[in-house]
């Protein structure tokens, strides 16, 4: 939909602006695409805006860490790994994959 | 995957070094107990499917080819059995279904903003209590729905690529941005809501 928008020669107008930010800031518009979106941005403060605003949130997503959630329990582990060593030979092989 | 911080620590483990084992524990604990906590409803839960991925890790280390980073298979063995542990209501919304960035009854006929974003960034920078920033954020996240909190999650929070997020949870690349625009959409609406025009 994005494309066929992008491949229009019509002005992109604001709530189509607002759809292509993510491509944008992805870095997967085509260079036609971001030349487009720019020169929208240039004449439009709103959504000059709206793109700040963006780029805030994903920066305070970026700030969110996990103070609240108990550190690792080092002997639970030591634990977990001795008795899956004891074990091993018992049990069928997982497959997961990699 | 060349550079995979990881390689050298799983070898060892292959080769039955408890050690190894433990530093990986340690490097990876608190973003897999984050990412799990998306899940299910308790962090006794959380640390209940961390251990369980652990112990699938070291089941299945032998299966592990190294296509992936390891970070990136830990993390899928994780969502994995996250998804089956999940107590939690599935709020799927099918990524083909439409759901607008921005709510369309703020634009006018010509799709220009009526109702322009209200602004709270600079306001976020210098007055904002950061706890209740990061308060609102955090519960806005968990009201996302269940496949934009996953991509949001590993994007933005835990700091994977988008080709790590896609081998993660098996989707591709196109439905990995969909998800992503949907879910910082929404986050951004919620701090707007909370915080705009202040």
């Amino acid at each position: 939909m994005l494309e066929k928008l992008l491949r229009s020669r019509r002005e992109i107008v604001c709530q189509q602006a607002v759809e292509l930010v993510t491509d944008y800031l992805e870095g997967t518009l085509s260079r036609a695409g971001r030349r487009r979106f720019e020169s929208h941005l240039a004449g439009c403060p709103h959504c000059t805006e709206y793109l700040a605003q963006m780029r805030a949130t994903i920066e305070l997503t970026g700030t969110l860490t996990a103070d609240d959630l108990p550190g690792p329990v080092q002997d639970e582990f030591i634990d977990l790994y001795r008795r899956w060593r004891a074990d091993q030979g018992e049990e069928p092989q997982d497959d997961s994959r990699g | 995957m060349d550079q995979d911080p990881d390689a050298e620590l799983l070898g060892r483990l292959r080769a039955g070094d408890e050690q190894a084992f433990v530093m990986l524990v340690r490097r990876h604990h608190d973003a897999m107990l984050r990412l799990a906590c998306g899940y299910v409803p308790s962090v006794a839960v959380a640390e209940e499917v961390v251990q369980d991925t652990w112990l699938g890790v070291l089941r299945g280390i032998g299966g592990f080819e190294g296509r992936s980073s390891v970070r990136t298979w830990l993390f899928r063995i994780l969502v994995n059995r996250a998804r089956t542990t999940g107590a939690r209501e599935r709020r799927s919304v099918a990524v083909g279904d439409p759901e607008p960035a921005v709510d369309p009854s703020r634009f006018d006929d010509t799709g220009h903003w009526a109702a322009p974003p209200e602004r709270w960034v600079e306001e976020a920078d210098a007055r904002l209590d950061a706890a209740k920033l990061a308060g609102r954020l955090r519960s806005a996240i968990d009201e996302l729905p269940d496949r934009q909190r996953e991509v949001v999650t590993l994007r933005d929070i835990e700091g994977l690529s988008s080709e790590e997020v896609c081998s993660v949870l098996e989707i591709s690349e196109g439905n990995q941005r969909v998800l992503l625009h949907r879910g910082r959409s929404r986050l951004r609406q919620s701090l707007e809501t909370e915080f705009g025009g202040t």
